[in-house]
């Protein structure tokens, strides 16, 4: 059921960040879609991860118009984004590695009967979700510590739809795992996008964004790069295009109409 | 940058991935097959074996130390002395247990944020100060006196809370900071005479010398536990199997319950062949039952146990870590009151060095010998049960074989020191395990 509406989910027109006297963000542009996933990728610094929290509300924008569903909004603190339906799972996992599965899955919105946890509906629905998303693990009631690393990614990432999220924001979700693991990862995604989640996907892995993501959008020094089609855009075009290598007057109105044609 | 996948597989085991690389279609049936490090018991008592022998492998040791190291004292100092299970002896070391019992549950809840409190000796020697004070020599009500020494201790704590929560100073020094502060007040507050003898028919005075002296109470009370307990059991099985989560066989709710109704009635019959059933020991079971439900069973619990395995997670999950803290330093403070005016009872006084010498030590020691982790996150209340009738056991018996004070210290000195090598060598064992 891959569908692309016409509306974005999420649009960023003109965004710009500074901190300080760095300009970390220039006039950047990104459209979603619900059931796409675009890889956001670029080299160190390029301004990938300043601009996942301008969307996270961890950094509010200085400049431009972030638009979500067509209708400007101001994301000024992480609440505002949970509250439209951005779920964000961070780098470095936000779970805990003393609790188990099902506590960390429900981890700040536990359900509740009579005041007292209601562990078997947690479970419960904690098992419902992991069979939807298809997510192997050994028990749903043994600590997060017990886990190996992909399966952490795949809770945490498990953990983030339980508030039904338009948009999914994966910030390096396989940096650090095997090659089973990070197949896990990846099978995660292509689920989000079949149930028609609206998927941001960091990346520095050209393995993993030719595998699932839709559209590419490369920045470099904090302004875009292009918005590359996976399909049609060669991995060695994706490489120039982060490092700059292609970096002139040439390639740059190249990177231009590839863009505007992708959009 | 194509290389990341093969490069990043290097760390893990090689035994789960390196099929998986030769032979794609081999990883694509492992992801839909069951996975074979499922965790499935087996049924009946060879299940149980079998569990109890991978969760010792595996650094799970629980509260088996502790209940080995418990019979091992007890059978030692039987030998030294016969009077040691005495039903008198028994009886006596669960009434003196309960005073630094009750600041070791406390000890608990901040051991479990991964914190320490320090002050709590000093500040259940100023709640008993303060009770005394207000009681006997202003000649308030008891009961006022103890709600307003009660009061002190939570406001106390929350104030240690405070400085450590807010203003993030180390809890290790603002709480050294309370030994000092609150050790001056109590000493303030008894003034020159430094003691004050209490009414032992009073409230506080009641609190260790009220036996239910009915044989129907202690058996009552046995008989009342064990049906909540089987009930409770039976009952939360029942909903899991309609809800269709994985439960519990009824084999192992039936011999749970059996394995309580042998200590309960135990218990129970050797309180009858004394006074009967100690108020103390009622009350202590009471407030262990109480917070372990708390910690286990409710929200609040629950954001303990986040906030000593991350309080970064903890932040992200909207959990208000700063209310979360100076609670926690609250009930400790609290629990340090509790604890003073049993140990006030147990004397009939409030003197000079209440709260001083060893307590400190021995509440945060029961904490650690039952089995709660000082690195945060990990233990139960019932811990400061296991370990505080340790540390009370072995004194009581060392009094019987009339050893002197310097003897006892040390050998406590060295019980602490092996549950804290115990702690640490499991959490190594964990984390080869992949369970830390």
């Amino acid at each position: 059921m891959v569908h692309v509406s016409a509306t974005p989910v999420l649009a960023l027109r003109g965004v710009s960040k500074r901190f300080g006297a760095v300009q970390a963000l220039t006039d950047v542009e990104l459209e979603v879609h619900a059931g796409e996933v675009v890889a956001l990728v670029g080299d160190n610094g390029a301004g990938k991860s300043t601009l996942v929290k301008t969307i996270a509300g961890v950094h509010p924008i200085d400049e431009g118009v972030i638009e979500w569903d067509g209708k400007p909004v101001t994301i000024t603190r992480p609440h505002d984004a949970q509250a439209l339906g951005i779920a964000t799972v961070y780098q470095d996992l936000a779970l805990c590695d003393n609790i188990d599965v099902v506590g960390n899955l429900f981890l700040g919105r536990e359900l509740r009967k009579w005041g007292v946890l209601d562990e078997v509906e947690m479970e419960r629905r904690s098992r419902e979700l992991l069979t939807t998303l298809s997510i192997r693990i050994p028990s749903v009631r043994i600590p997060i510590a017990s886990l190996s690393g992909g399966q952490r990614q795949t809770v945490a990432i498990a953990r983030s739809m339980l508030g039904e999220p338009k948009l999914v924001i994966l910030d390096e979700p396989t940096a650090a795992l095997g090659v089973e693991q990070t197949a896990q990862v990846l099978d995660l995604v292509e689920r989000l996008r079949e149930r028609g989640h609206a998927v941001i996907l960091i990346s520095h892995n050209m393995a993993d964004v030719k595998a699932v993501a839709d559209k590419v959008a490369v920045l470099r020094l904090g302004r875009n790069n292009g918005v590359f089609e996976v399909k049609t855009t060669s991995q060695e075009e994706i490489i120039s295009a982060i490092t700059g290598a292609t970096d002139n007057a040439v390639t740059r109105r190249a990177a231009r109409t590839n863009g505007e044609v992708s959009k | 940058m194509s290389i990341d996948k093969t490069s990043a597989s290097a760390g893990e085991t090689p035994a789960q991935d390196a099929p998986a690389v030769e032979n794609p279609e081999a990883a694509a049936a492992a992801v839909t097959a069951v996975d074979p490090r499922l965790l499935v018991q087996q049924e009946g008592l060879l299940g149980y074996w079998h569990e109890f022998k991978r969760k010792m492998k595996a650094g799970e040791l629980g509260s088996v130390p502790v209940v080995l190291g418990l019979a091992i004292i007890c059978i030692i100092f039987q030998v030294l002395n016969s009077n040691f299970l005495s039903a008198q002896n028994i009886n006596d070391i669960t009434i003196t247990m309960v005073g630094t019992g009750m600041i070791s549950v406390g000890i608990v809840f901040v051991l479990l944020l991964g914190e320490i409190d320090l002050s709590v000796g000093s500040v259940s020697g100023a709640a008993s100060a303060l009770a005394g004070v207000l009681a006997v020599n202003q000649g308030w009500p008891e009961w006022t006196a103890v709600l307003i020494a009660l009061a002190a201790g939570i406001a106390i704590g929350a104030l240690h809370g405070f400085f450590f929560a807010v203003l993030g100073a180390p809890a290790f020094a603002v709480t050294l900071a309370g030994l000092l502060f609150w050790l001056g007040f109590m000493l303030k507050v008894l003034g020159a005479d430094g003691t004050i003898n209490l009414d032992p028919n009073g409230l506080v005075g009641k609190l260790t010398t009220y036996y239910f002296s009915d044989v129907a109470a202690a058996y009552g009370l046995a008989v009342v536990v064990v049906a909540v307990f089987f009930l409770t059991s039976f009952l939360g099985n029942r909903r899991r199997e309609a809800a269709g989560v994985p439960s519990r066989p009824l084999s192992d709710t039936v011999l749970r319950t059996a394995l309580l109704a042998v200590v309960a009635f135990a218990a129970a019959y050797m309180y009858n062949q004394y006074k009967g059933l100690p108020l103390a020991t009622v009350i202590f079971l009471a407030f262990l039952i109480g917070t372990d439900f708390v910690l286990r069973r409710t929200p609040y619990g629950r954001k303990i146990f986040a906030l000593g395995g991350s309080v970064e997670a903890s932040r992200r999950a909207g959990i208000n870590v700063t209310a979360v803290r100076i609670s926690v330093f609250a009930i400790s403070g609290g629990f340090a009151a509790i604890g003073g005016l049993f140990l006030a009872s147990k004397i009939a006084s409030a003197n000079q060095s209440a709260g001083t010498g060893d307590l400190l030590m021995n509440a945060i020691a029961a904490a650690v010998i039952g089995g709660t982790s000082l690195f945060g996150g990990r233990g139960r209340t019932w811990n400061a049960l296991l370990g505080v009738l340790v540390i009370v056991s072995i004194q009581y018996g060392l009094q019987l074989e009339s050893i002197a004070e310097p003897v006892k210290y040390m050998i406590t000195a060295a019980v602490l020191l092996t549950t804290v090598v115990i702690d640490s060598i499991t959490r190594k064992t964990q984390k080869t395990a992949g369970r830390a």
